[in-house]
C-alpha cells in the first residue's frame, strides 16, 4: 500500500478532482513538509532536527511529534527529494507531503476561536460562581446587590463574546423559520440575563448570571469536543491526501522538468514512468507498456498500451515509460467528470436527520411552550409580570439542554477515539449513528476485498522444468505478475535456469534464450496463446505449446473475517464489481457471498445502491475506486481504505487506515453501542428535567437548584459516555 | 466588610492574569505539539544557552 501511496513520481489526479479546500500558494521561503511515521522519542526529534539543519540550504527545521511531521524552511531550490535520503541514512522513514494540501492554519483558526471562547466562558463562570456562592450562603442587602452588579459586569461582556456561535446558529435557523437546539439555548441565555438584570436593578434575591455562564461553558465544551474529534480525523485524512504530491514530468525540447500537475496544459508532452499515475487525459505518443485501470473500472486485467491509445487520468502505468500528449487537463479530465457523478448522486447523509436534531425537534417546541405556559399561568394567577417572567426564565434555564448538548459529542468523541486506535477515521459527524442502522453491506472487489496484488494460483500444474525457465524470466522483470510468480516459485524452492540475452519488452513480457531456444513469458498473443478470461501470464518454450500461469487478486487481510462477521450479524452482504464475471464469481464463492454483480459500470453501482435505499434498506458501501465514488456518496454510510483514490476518500464517511478489513465489523458494533449510549444520555437528561421542571414551574427553583441540576446532569452524561472506552 | 473592596478586585485581577496568560499561549502556538514539547524537555541540546 505504502509503495502505491508514496511512489515519488506518482502524480495524483484525484487531488485535482477532489472538491477539497482550495490549494494555497506555497510561501516564498519554500516550506517543505515531511511525514515521519517512525519518530517516537526525544532522541528522534533531536536527530532529525540536527540532520536537517546540517543540510545545506535548510534555514530551519522543526519536528512536530504529535503529527509526526517535520516542517522545513529552506531555500527555493531545495527539494524534498534531497532531504529524504538524508533522513533515511539516519534511519528514519520519510515521505514528502504536499504543503498545499495541509490547510492546518485555516482549520486551526476555527479550533482556536472555540478554545478562546471556552476559556473566557470558564474564567467568567468561575468568578461569577464565586460571587454567587457568597450570595447563596447568606449575603444580603447592599452586599448582595453589589455582588449581583459585579456578576452582571462580568457576565454581559463574557456572554456577548463566548456565546456568539450559538447566537449565529440560532439566528440562521430562525431566518429560515426553523428551530434547532441553539434557539432554546439562546432564548434561555438572553432571558436569564434580562430577568437577572431586572432583578438586580430592583434589589431582588435571585439572579441567574452564573447559570447563564455555566450553561455557555458546558455547551462550548461540548462543541469543542465535537470539533476536536472531527479535526483529528480531518487532519489524518489531509495527510493521506498530502502524501500524493501532485507533480508530473513535462518534456520540453527533450529535457525533463518536474512541474505541478495544475500547470499542465493541453498539448503538453508528459513522461509517465513505470509505477506512476496518469496525471491528465491524453494519448500515448511514445512507448509501450501495460496499464492498470482497476481504480477506474475495477478490472484487474492490465491493458496493453502503445502509441495511439487514449489514456485517462488515474490509470497506473505498469512496465515501460510512456510519453503522452495531454488532451484534457484539470477539470476536463474524465476522472473529474466521474467525480462529478458524486455531486449528482443524492447523498445518503443529506437525507439523514441526526439523533441530536430529532431530539431538538421534540425538545425545542416543548420547552418554549412549557415556559410560555408557566409565564401565562403565573401572570394570570399573580398578576405580577416580574414574578411571571422570573419563573419563565427559571423554567428555560432548568430545562436548558446542557446535558443534551453534551449527550452526543461526549459519546462520539469516546467512540471515535476508540475506533481511531483501531485504525478507522470517522470523518463525518453523524457517520456513527448511520453506521449503527446498517442492514445491507455492499463491497467493491478490486482494491477493497482484494489487495490489488496478484497471487499465483496454479503453481502445481506446471512441470519443474517450465517453472525453472519461468522463474528465470520473471526475475528479470518488475511487472506485478512477474513479481508474484517469482515469490511463489522461490517459496516452492524452485531454482532458476541460466538464460542468455534476457530482455524485457515493455507491454509484452520478457524473453530470453535457453539452450539456444527462444523462451518468452508474457501476454497471451505474444506467446502464441488464446487470450483468456482470467488474469494470466503465458510461458512459451520454442517447440512446445504455451502454458498459462493463472493469478487471482490476493485477498485483503481480514476480508473473510469481515464478511463472515457481517453475515453472522444477520446483515445482507453483496459484491458489486466492474471486473469480469469469472473473477467476481470466484471471489464471491470463496467468501460465501450469494449476491454478486459483475461488469458493473459506475452508474450501475450507484443505481443499485439507490435501488436498495429505495426499498428502505440502509446500505453500507465499502469501495476504493473512482467507479465506486458515486455509490459511496449514494449509500447510507460509506467506508474506503486509505489506498483508495482521493476522490473516493472524500466521498466516504469513514476511512480505514490500516491494511486489514476486519475492523469494519467492529466499527458497526461500536456504532451500535455508541448510539445506545446517546439514547441513554437523552434519557438521563430527560429524567433530570422531569425532576427539576415541576420545581421550576411551581416557582420553587432557586439559582442554586438550577446550578446543581445543570452540573450534575452534564457530569453524569459525560461519565456515561466514557463507559464506551 | 470593607476588605471586600480589596479582595474582589484582587481576585478578578488574578483570574484575568490567568486568562491573558492562556490567550497568550494559544496565540503563540504552544498547543500545536503537546507530545513533542513533553519530550523536548528531556533533550540536553540547548541546556547551556537558549536556541537562537
Amino acid at each position: 500500500m505504502t509503495t502505491q501511496l508514496t511512489s515519488g513520481t506518482a502524480a495524483c489526479p484525484g487531488c485535482i478532482a477532489s472538491p477539497a479546500e482550495p490549494v494555497q500558494p506555497i510561501p516564498q521561503d519554500a516550506q517543505i513538509a515531511l511525514s515521519l511515521p517512525g519518530i517516537h522519542c526525544s532522541a528522534c526529534i533531536a536527530t532529525v532536527e540536527r540532520e536537517l539543519n546540517a543540510h545545506p540550504g535548510v534555514e530551519d527545521a522543526r519536528v512536530n511529534l504529535t503529527l509526526k511531521r517535520a516542517m522545513v524552511k529552506a531555500s527555493r531550490d531545495l527539494r524534498a527529494a534531497d532531504l529524504i535520503p538524508v533522513l533515511e541514512s539516519a534511519g528514519f522513514e520519510a515521505h514528502e507531503l504536499d504543503p498545499g494540501s495541509l490547510s492546518a492554519t485555516q482549520a486551526d483558526r476555527a479550533g482556536r476561536d472555540l478554545l478562546m471562547r471556552l476559556a473566557v466562558a470558564g474564567f467568567a463562570s468561575m468568578n461569577v460562581m464565586l460571587l454567587s456562592v457568597s450570595v447563596w450562603s447568606g449575603a444580603s442587602d447592599a452586599t448582595r446587590d453589589m455582588f449581583h452588579w459585579i456578576s452582571a459586569a462580568i457576565a454581559l461582556p463574557a456572554i456577548a463574546f463566548s456565546a456568539r456561535p450559538f447566537f449565529i446558529n440560532a439566528w440562521s435557523a430562525l431566518r429560515v423559520k426553523r428551530l434547532n437546539m441553539d434557539v432554546p439555548i439562546v432564548l434561555a441565555i438572553l432571558l436569564a440575563l434580562v430577568t437577572s438584570l431586572w432583578e438586580t436593578a430592583l434589589s431582588g434575591a435571585h439572579a441567574y448570571f452564573d447559570a447563564a455562564l455555566t450553561l455557555t461553558f458546558f455547551l462550548l465544551a461540548g462543541r469543542y469536543l465535537d470539533y476536536r474529534t472531527r479535526d483529528a480525523a480531518r487532519s489524518a485524512a489531509e495527510e493521506l491526501t498530502a502524501l500524493e504530491v501532485p507533480r508530473a514530468i513535462r518534456l520540453v525540447d527533450d529535457t525533463e522538468e518536474e512541474v505541478a500537475v495544475a500547470t499542465l496544459a493541453v498539448g503538453d508532452l508528459i513522461l509517465v514512468r513505470p509505477g506512476g499515475r496518469m496525471p491528465v487525459d491524453g494519448e500515448i505518443v511514445l512507448g509501450r507498456s501495460e496499464i492498470d485501470r482497476s481504480l477506474l473500472t475495477g478490472e484487474t486485467l492490465p491493458v496493453f498500451a502503445q502509441a495511439g491509445l487514449a489514456v485517462s487520468a488515474g490509470e497506473v502505468n505498469l512496465t515501460g515509460p510512456l510519453t503522452i500528449r495531454a488532451t484534457a487537463v484539470g477539470e476536463d479530465t474524465s476522472l473529474h467528470r466521474m467525480a462529478d457523478l458524486v455531486a449528482i448522486a443524492e447523498s445518503g447523509r443529506s437525507r439523514y436527520t441526526s439523533l441530536a436534531d430529532k431530539a431538538a425537534k421534540l425538545y425545542a417546541p416543548g420547552v418554549h411552550i412549557l415556559s410560555a405556559l408557566s409565564f401565562l399561568g403565573w401572570y394570570i394567577y399573580s398578576g405580577d409580570i416580574r414574578t411571571a417572567l422570573n419563573i419563565a426564565a427559571a423554567v428555560l434555564i432548568i430545562t436548558c439542554p446542557c446535558a443534551l448538548g453534551l449527550a452526543v459529542p461526549a459519546v462520539t468523541t469516546a467512540a471515535s477515539g476508540r475506533l481511531f486506535r483501531k485504525g478507522m477515521l470517522i470523518k463525518h459527524a453523524t457517520a456513527l449513528e448511520r453506521l449503527a442502522e446498517v442492514d445491507t453491506v455492499v463491497f467493491d472487489k478490486t482494491g477493497t476485498l482484494t489487495s490489488g496484488t496478484p497471487e499465483l494460483t496454479n503453481l502445481s500444474d506446471h512441470s519443474r522444468a517450465d517453472l525453472e525457465v519461468a522463474l528465470a524470466l520473471a526475475e528479470a522483470s518488475s511487472h506485478p505478475l512477474s513479481v508474484a510468480l517469482t515469490k511463489a516459485a522461490r517459496e516452492a524452492g524452485i531454482k532458476p535456469v541460466t538464460l542468455k540475452d534476457v530482455t524485457e519488452v515493455p507491454g509484452y513480457g520478457t524473453e530470453g534464450s535457453w539452450r539456444g531456444q527462444r523462451v518468452r513469458l508474457g501476454r497471451a498473443a505474444w506467446t502464441g496463446a488464446q487470450e483468456g478470461d482470467q488474469t494470466g501470464a503465458w510461458l512459451s518454450v520454442a517447440g512446445q505449446a504455451p502454458v498459462c500461469f493463472q493469478y487471482t487478486d490476493s485477498l485483503r487481510p481480514g476480508a473473510a473475517e469481515a464478511v463472515q462477521a457481517f453475515r453472522d450479524a444477520g446483515k445482507e452482504v453483496m459484491l458489486i464489481s466492474g471486473d469480469t464475471q469469472g473473477a467476481v464469481q470466484a471471489l464471491a464463492e470463496k467468501l460465501g457471498i450469494e449476491q454478486w454483480v459483475a461488469r458493473a459500470l459506475p452508474q450501475d453501482k450507484a443505481a443499485r445502491v439507490q435501488e436498495l435505499s429505495d426499498q428502505g434498506r440502509h446500505v453500507l458501501m465499502v469501495g476504493d475506486g473512482l467507479n465506486d465514488t458515486a455509490a459511496l456518496a449514494a449509500a447510507h454510510v460509506s467506508i474506503s481504505p486509505a489506498s483508495a483514490l482521493d476522490a473516493a476518500r472524500v466521498a466516504s464517511d469513514i476511512v480505514l487506515l490500516g491494511n486489514d478489513l476486519a475492523p469494519i465489523a467492529d466499527a458497526c458494533d461500536t456504532a451500535v453501542k455508541a448510539t445506545k449510549r446517546i439514547r441513554e444520555n437523552f434519557r438521563i437528561a430527560t429524567v433530570y428535567n422531569i425532576i427539576a421542571v415541576p420545581l421550576a414551574v411551581a416557582g420553587l427553583a432557586t439559582p442554586l437548584i438550577a446550578a446543581l441540576a445543570m452540573s450534575t446532569s452534564s457530569i453524569t452524561v459525560s461519565l456515561n459516555a466514557l463507559r464506551l472506552r | 466588610m470593607e476588605v471586600l473592596a480589596y479582595l474582589i478586585p484582587i481576585s478578578l485581577f488574578l483570574g484575568g492574569v490567568g486568562l491573558v496568560a492562556f490567550v497568550y499561549t494559544v496565540r503563540s502556538n504552544q498547543y500545536d505539539d503537546p507530545e513533542g514539547d513533553a519530550r523536548r524537555i528531556l533533550s540536553d541540546e540547548w541546556d547551556d544557552r537558549p536556541k537562537p
